[in-house]
């Protein structure tokens, strides 16, 4: 299992109709990633990024070709079946945090959990055991009004691994934090990624994130332009 | 559970916006039920005062009487079958004979019925009693409206002309012996009422009735041949009529109450989906389905309602207790509304008017919180990731 494959795209195509013209957005796209992977997109804005981590995570459909996520083909999943997908098996990390403001900290990320069908008392172990990750345990009855841009990020990351997915998407995630906050917000998600073998996928054009990965794919136009694995560089190493 | 919570919490996230919709429709709850309960105390009130006056149990009337037809008096009466007779004999009924005459109160001249009925009679509340006064003359009861028509006081005589079974001409003086104060005015405007025996016997009309009225406890009154049993429900028609219509007149202002309070939540339910599509798109990533999310917003609007029924409890229970315990002070013109309500309506509040009006306000609102939601239905995630609509 540490080597299977997570996610498969083949000639995957995403289309977008912009008025009498078509936008490609995903140009023949084929790529896996493995479990445990600590990869990401880079490249300028347009290039396919978000929208490839929109249909690996079932946000949106393939125009042609496919991506087969945890054995599921995007494709053919129901509007059901995708919503299952995404609350068993993908977090996901956004670069606004989306955090839901009348909750609190904790409500935050205890919301992931309650359409597992979870007792209480399992969610609210799972809850702070994912706070103390992102050491914001002693925050857990703030709202998100009363936290820093890197404290929301946090909880948002908390939120992300909280059911422990096997695959956690995360879309400029550092893009509103300043260097610090994103170091911290990295260093939290490799932790994780070590210590719980989550995937991560990252959509980003961020150096400070770029150094932490272990893969980088360059996407251009739609296109893949470069696939390649990186050493990465933790904050206090040399790069 | 998970989406009631979820939902109680947006719904006290949204402070203000959702506190102005819950006291709105709080006033409508309290309106819906005051002026329902008030129309009901009305229905009540007039019923039973007529009833308690005027019909008991019930009465036969002779075939030909029609009460709204005076021409029918004339051959409105005949003699007591043995039935009701047996039936008087026990005390079960009254009979009462009514022939129309003339009367000439301080030299003016009125068309009025004259009513005859047993002074010992106690099947109905009207006070014949005072009619076994001894007098020179006839002894006779009138109310208050009639009184205050004719200008008669107690000690009045005035003189009464009628026609007998014979239809011969004949006038007498009768005395006042009462003016009667009763709410209802089918007893009291445009009749005097006067000893039975005494009536049977000026008109020639030996043993014969116009109606006999049938006690409160009559279980199952009997056929009689030649008289027509007219129940409660057939009696206490017009009513029933009069107070449905008021009803539907005064329904209009809790309508227009109760359309303002469901527009805010429309409003309220339309603005939020608009401004929290990044929140939906938030949840559909979670792993909600549209389905979920829907429900998620309906039971919220729904909400407005449960919280303000109890809104509505905090303030409403005090209010319509007092006013059931103080009662609506009428003006004097309502008499004329062809009502018996006397001077103030008690309002009547049942379980079925409370329970039904809270059904109705949530079933409204829940309607109208679900309206909006079907919009969410054809959001894309990822439009509504992006704060855009589909």
């Amino acid at each position: 299992m540490e080597n299977s494959v997570l996610i498969k795209t083949q000639d995957l195509v995403k289309i977008y109709p912009m008025g009498w013209k078509k936008l490609v957005a995903l140009d023949h796209v084929n790529l896996e990633f493995k479990k445990g992977d600590f990869a990401g997109l880079v490249g300028p804005s347009g290039s396919g990024k978000t929208t490839f981590l929109n249909i690996v995570g079932s946000l949106d459909g393939p125009s042609e070709g496919d991506a087969e996520v945890m054995g599921k083909k995007v494709s053919t999943l129901s509007h059901k079946q995708a919503a299952a997908l995404r609350k068993k098996h993908i977090g996901f990390i956004f670069q606004t945090f989306n955090l839901l403001p009348v909750y609190s900290v904790y409500e935050n990320v205890e919301i992931s959990l309650l359409l597992l069908g979870m007792t209480h008392e399992e969610r609210k172990r799972k809850v702070m055991q994912a706070l103390e990750w992102v050491k914001l345990a002693d925050r857990a009855k703030s709202k998100p009004a009363q936290l820093s841009g890197g404290q929301c990020q946090r909880v948002a990351v908390a939120r992300a691994v909280v059911k422990e997915p096997a695959l956690i998407l995360a879309d400029e995630p550092t893009a509103n934090l300043d260097a610090e906050n994103s170091y911290n917000i990295l260093e939290t998600m490799v932790e994780l990624n070590e210590e719980l073998k989550t995937t991560f996928l990252f959509a980003t054009h961020d150096e400070k994130v770029i150094r932490y990965l272990r893969r980088k794919i360059t996407l251009f136009d739609g296109k893949v332009a470069k696939d390649e694995q990186t050493t990465p560089h933790r904050k206090g190493e040399n790069s | 559970m998970t989406l009631f919570k979820l939902a109680f919490k947006n719904l006290m996230g949204a402070g203000i916006r959702t506190w102005l919709n819950v006291v709105v429709l709080s006033f409508s709850f309290v309106v819906i039920i005051w002026l329902q309960g008030l129309y009901e105390g009305m229905n009540i009130q007039s019923s039973t005062a007529v009833i308690d006056a005027e019909y008991a149990g019930g009465q036969y009337w002779h075939e030909n009487y029609d009460p709204y037809d005076p021409l029918t008096l004339q051959d409105a009466h005949g003699v007591l079958p043995d039935k009701l007779k047996s039936m008087i004999e026990k005390k079960e009924a009254t009979p009462i004979l009514i022939i129309q005459g003339t009367a000439y109160p301080q030299g003016r001249m009125m068309t009025l019925l004259i009513k005859g009925i047993n002074p010992d009679q106690n099947i109905i509340s009207l006070p014949s009693h005072f009619l076994n006064k001894e007098t020179d003359d006839i002894p006779a009861v009138i109310g208050t409206r009639m009184s205050e028509s004719t200008g008669l006081r107690v000690g009045d005589s005035v003189t009464l002309r009628w026609r007998d079974a014979n239809g011969t001409f004949d006038a007498r003086d009768a005395t006042i012996v009462q003016v009667m104060r009763t709410m209802v005015q089918s007893i009291d405007q445009g009749q005097i009422w006067v000893p039975l025996e005494k009536l049977r016997e000026l008109s020639r009309m030996e043993e014969e009735a116009t109606l006999v009225i049938v006690d409160k406890d009559t279980a199952n009154p009997p056929q009689v041949s030649g008289w027509e049993f007219k129940s409660l429900d057939f009696l206490l028609q017009d009513i029933k009529q009069l107070v449905k219509t008021k009803t539907a007149g005064g329904s209009i202002f809790y309508i227009i109450l109760l359309l303002l309070a469901m527009l805010a939540i429309f409003d309220t339910q339309v603005l939020s989906i608009f401004r929290r599509r990044k929140e939906i798109g938030t949840l559909m990533a979670m792993g909600f389905t549209r389905a979920k999310v829907i429900w998620l917003f309906t039971i919220e609007g729904a909400m407005h309602a449960v919280l303000a029924a109890l809104v509505a409890a905090l303030y409403g229970i005090p209010f319509l207790a007092w006013f059931a315990k103080t009662g609506f002070a009428l003006p004097e013109s309502t008499d004329s509304f062809g009502f018996a309500l006397g001077e103030k309506i008690f309002p009547a509040y049942s379980a079925g008017l409370v329970v039904g009006t809270t059904v109705l306000v949530l079933v409204i609102t829940t309607i109208v919180s679900f309206l909006p939601t079907r919009k969410i239905a054809k959001l894309k995630p990822t439009d509504a990731l992006r704060g855009k609509s589909s």
